[in-house]
C-alpha cells in the first residue's frame, strides 16, 4: 500500500516536472572531422560548458558531425527539423557547410545561428562571427596607417578565401590601394613556392594571407623564404597559437586581425567586451587548454540565448512554431548585446550585427599576439 | 618569367616529384604483386610525418596503440585459423609469436623512448619501425582473405581502409597540422637557386630507394619471386612461391616507402592528419601514367606531375589541381588507344 502510494506520488511529480520543463532542443552541426575539424572541435569543447538551463527551461544540445561536407550538413539540418523538432540550429563552423544548411532552416522556419561568416539574406539566418567586411575594415584602416599602397593576395581556393577577396577589394580601392596579384592555394598543398614567387615578383607593399589555423603558417614561410620583406597580414581564422607553433621565427611581425575574445587581458579597460572575453578565455583554458576564435562563438551563442529565450517564451512554449518565430523576433529586437567577440546588434535588416569597431589588430612579437595600439 | 624563376619552379617541382615518385613506385609495386589499388598509400605518409612530430613533442603517438591492436587482431586470426585447420598447438604458438614479435617489441621501445627526447635521427628510425609493420598487418586483416577477388572488390576495400585510416589519424594526431624539424638545415646557393639540405636529402633518398628497389628485383631471389607473382600468380604458386607471403612483403615495402616519404616531406610543409590522401593521389596519377606496371615510367610520370603542379601553380594557381588531375585524361586516352583493353587477369 505504502509502496503504491510512493509510486503514484513519484509518477505525479515526474509528470508535473515534465510539464513544467518543456525542453529547448538545439541542433548543433559542427565539422568535427575533415579539413574544418580544427574549427569545430574547439566549438564542441566550449559547448560542453553550455548552460544546462535557460530561463527555467532545460536545454538539450544535439551535436552532430558534418565532416566538413556540405551534403552531410544538409542531412544533419534535415534531421534536426524533422526528427528532433529543434527550436534552433547552430552551425556549421565552415562557411560552405553553413551555407548549404540555410535553405533547410529557412524552409522549416527555424533560426540558424551560423558559426561562420556565411552570405545570403535568409530572414532566419544570423551569424555569430564577425562578417569579413568588418574585419577587412579594421585591416584596411591599419594598412592606411602603415601607408600601404599595393596589396598581394594569397588565399584558400574555397569560399573563405573568395569571400575575403570580395570583402577587401572595394574597401582597399576606396582607400586608394590596389590589389596587384591574387593567388590561390589549397590547404593540402605541399608547396606554395610558385605562388610566393609570383607574388614576390610583383612586389606589393603588403601581402594578405587568407588561411586558417595551422594552415596559415606554411604560405607565410614560403613568402619569407623567397625573401619577401614587406608587411604580411593574416585573417581572424589565423589568430591561433598554431600560427607561431608552426611558423616560429618566420611569422614574427605579422599583423593578424582578430575579434576581442582572443586577447581579453590586453584590451583597454574601457572596452565593452573585456569582461566577457576574459571570462571565456580563462574558463576555456582551465578546461581544455588554449582556445581559438571559434570556441568564442560557442560562448557567444550562450549569451545570445540567455537574452533571447526569456523574450521568446512570452510568445509560446518551446517546441512550437510560435516559440521558433519568437526566437527570431527576440534576436532582431533584443538590441545591443555584449559578446566576447565584440558588441552585437542584430536588427531586422542586419543579421550580421557587429560594428566596424569590432576588429582588433594584433601583431606577432616574440611568439605572442600583442594588441596594436 | 625569366630563367631564374623557371629554375626555382623546376627545382620545387622536382622536389615534390621525387616524393610522388616514391609513392608511385609503391602503388605500382602493390598493384603488380597483389592487384590492390592501394588508395591509403598516402596515409602512411601522414602517419610517418605525424608520428615523428608527436615523438618530437615527447608524446606517445596513437600509432603505437594502433600497432598493438592490429597485431593482436592478426594474432587472434592466427589462432582461429590454426584451430580450424587442426594444427598442433606448438605451431600455432610459433605463428602467434611471429605475428606479435616485432610490433610488440617496437611498441615497447616507443613507449620507453617517447618521453626521453632522443636525437631526431633515432626518432626517425623509430618512426619507420613503427609505421612499416602496418603494411603487413593491414594486408593480412583487410586483403589477404580476398586475395582472389576482382580488382573492383579490392578497390572498394581500399576505399574503406582509406576512410578508416583517415578517421583514426584525426583521433591520433588531432586536427591541427605539424611541421617537423629539418634533418639537415644547411643551405647552398647557386645564383637565384637555393638548395637546402632537406631538398638534397629528398633527392638522395628517393634515388637510393629507386636503385635499391631495382637491385632487389633484379638480383635477389625473393625479389624475383615477387616479380614472378606479379607476372602470373598461379604460375608462381605452382613454382612454390607463396602469394600470401609475396603480398605481405609488398605491403611491408609500401608502408616503409610511405613512412619514409612522410619523414622526407615533413620538414618542407605542414602535414595534417588528412594530408596524405592528396599526396598519395598525385603518386597514383604518376602510377597511372605508367599503366600501373612500369617503374621507370612511374618515375617519369611523378616528375612530370611535380613539374606540372609547380608551373601550374605559378601560371594559374586557382586551377592547379584541375591541371594536375586533368592531365590523367590524355594519358588514359593514349593508353587505351595504344593497347585496347582486354579482360582483366
Amino acid at each position: 500500500m505504502k509502496f503504491t502510494r510512493t509510486l503514484v506520488t513519484a509518477a505525479v511529480t515526474l509528470l508535473a516536472a515534465g510539464a513544467a520543463l518543456a525542453d529547448i532542443n538545439i541542433g548543433v552541426s559542427l565539422s568535427l572531422t575533415g579539413p574544418g575539424s580544427g574549427l569545430g572541435i574547439p566549438m564542441q569543447n566550449q559547448f560542453k560548458l553550455f548552460p544546462k538551463e535557460i530561463a527555467g527551461e532545460k536545454v538539450n544540445l544535439i551535436v552532430l558531425d558534418d565532416a566538413s561536407d556540405p551534403g552531410k550538413g544538409v542531412s544533419n539540418a534535415r534531421r534536426f527539423v524533422t526528427e528532433d523538432k529543434v527550436d534552433l540550429i547552430i552551425g556549421s563552423s565552415l562557411t560552405p557547410v553553413a551555407g548549404a544548411m540555410t535553405p533547410v532552416a529557412t524552409e522549416a522556419k527555424t533560426v540558424q545561428l551560423a558559426a561562420s561568416p556565411v552570405g545570403g539574406d535568409s530572414p532566419w539566418l544570423f551569424r555569430l562571427p564577425q562578417g569579413n567586411d568588418v574585419m577587412a575594415y579594421a585591416m584596411v584602416e591599419h594598412m592606411k596607417k602603415q601607408k600601404v599602397k599595393s596589396i598581394g593576395f594569397l588565399g584558400y581556393t574555397d569560399a573563405y578565401g573568395e569571400l575575403w577577396l570580395k570583402a577587401i577589394t572595394p574597401l582597399a580601392e576606396k582607400a586608394g590601394m590596389k590589389i596587384v596579384a591574387a593567388e590561390r592555394f589549397a590547404r593540402t598543398d605541399t608547396s606554395v613556392t610558385p605562388q610566393a614567387l609570383k607574388l614576390v615578383s610583383s612586389n606589393p607593399d603588403a601581402i594578405l594571407v587568407v588561411a586558417s589555423g595551422s594552415g596559415a603558417a606554411m604560405p607565410q614561410m614560403a613568402l619569407t623564404e623567397r625573401g619577401y620583406k614587406g608587411k604580411i597580414y593574416q585573417t581572424h581564422a589565423a589568430a591561433t597559437a598554431d600560427l607561431m607553433r608552426i611558423g616560429g621565427k618566420a611569422v614574427e611581425g605579422t599583423y593578424v586581425v582578430s575579434g576581442p575574445a582572443m586577447v581579453g587581458h590586453q584590451l583597454p579597460d574601457g572596452h565593452p567586451s573585456k569582461k566577457a572575453a576574459i571570462d571565456f578565455f580563462t574558463s576555456y583554458e582551465k578546461n581544455f587548454g588554449p582556445p581559438n576564435q571559434f570556441a568564442g562563438h560557442s560562448y557567444d551563442a550562450a549569451i545570445a540565448l540567455n537574452k533571447a529565450v526569456p523574450i521568446a517564451l512570452k510568445k509560446g512554449k518551446p517546441g512550437t512554431p510560435e516559440f521558433r518565430a519568437g526566437l527570431r523576433e527576440a534576436f532582431e529586437t533584443m538590441g545591443r548585446t555584449v559578446f566576447a567577440h565584440g558588441v552585437m546588434n542584430w536588427t531586422k535588416d542586419d543579421h550580421w550585427g557587429y560594428t566596424n569597431e569590432t576588429g582588433v589588430m594584433l601583431k606577432v612579437a616574440d611568439g605572442k599576439f600583442v594588441v596594436e595600439k | 618569367m625569366d630563367l631564374s624563376i623557371a629554375g626555382i619552379l623546376a627545382l620545387d617541382g622536382l622536389t615534390n616529384g621525387a616524393v610522388y615518385a616514391l609513392l608511385a613506385l609503391a602503388t605500382v609495386l602493390l598493384f603488380a604483386v597483389t592487384r590492390v589499388i592501394f588508395i591509403p598509400q598516402g596515409e602512411f605518409v601522414a602517419f610517418g610525418a605525424l608520428t615523428l612530430a608527436l615523438l618530437q613533442a615527447g608524446k606517445v603517438p596513437g600509432t603505437v596503440w594502433f600497432l598493438l591492436a592490429l597485431a593482436i587482431a592478426a594474432a587472434v586470426s592466427d589462432v582461429y585459423n590454426g584451430v580450424r585447420h587442426h594444427q598442433p598447438a606448438a605451431r600455432i604458438g610459433k605463428q602467434v609469436l611471429r605475428t606479435l614479435g616485432v610490433p610488440v617489441v617496437v611498441s615497447l621501445i616507443a613507449l620507453w623512448a617517447a618521453p626521453r627526447g632522443f636525437p631526431l635521427v633515432v626518432q626517425a628510425l623509430l618512426t619507420l619501425a613503427l609505421v612499416t609493420p602496418f603494411g603487413t598487418l593491414i594486408y593480412r586483416l583487410a586483403y589477404e582473405k580476398l586475395a582472389d577477388a576482382s580488382v573492383l572488390v579490392l578497390l572498394i576495400v581500399s576505399v574503406g581502409v582509406h576512410f578508416a585510416l583517415v578517421g583514426l589519424g584525426l583521433y591520433f594526431f588531432g586536427a591541427e597540422g605539424f611541421r617537423n624539424p629539418s634533418f639537415w638545415s644547411e643551405r647552398f646557393s647557386a645564383g637565384p637557386l637555393t638548395l637546402n639540405g632537406q631538398t638534397v636529402i629528398i633527392f638522395a633518398a628517393s634515388l637510393a630507394l629507386i636503385v635499391l628497389l631495382w637491385l632487389y628485383f633484379e638480383k635477389t631471389l625473393s625479389g624475383k619471386a615477387l616479380r614472378a607473382t606479379a607476372v602470373n600468380r598461379l604460375g608462381a604458386r605452382l613454382m612454390g612461391i607463396s602469394s600470401n607471403h609475396a603480398g605481405r612483403l609488398a605491403f611491408t615495402m609500401a608502408a616503409f616507402i610511405g613512412a619514409l616519404s612522410g619523414l622526407l616531406i615533413g620538414p618542407t610543409t605542414t602535414i595534417f592528419y588528412d594530408s596524405g590522401f592528396i599526396i598519395g593521389l598525385k603518386g597514383f596519377v604518376a602510377a597511372v601514367f605508367a599503366g600501373l606496371s612500369s617503374y621507370p615510367l612511374a618515375l617519369v610520370g611523378a616528375l612530370a606531375v611535380g613539374l606540372l603542379e609547380s608551373f601550374g601553380s605559378f601560371w594559374a594557381s586557382a586551377f592547379k589541381e584541375v591541371i594536375v588531375f586533368s592531365s590523367i585524361l590524355p594519358v588514359l586516352l593514349w593508353r587505351s588507344l595504344r593497347d585496347p583493353h582486354g579482360e582483366e587477369h
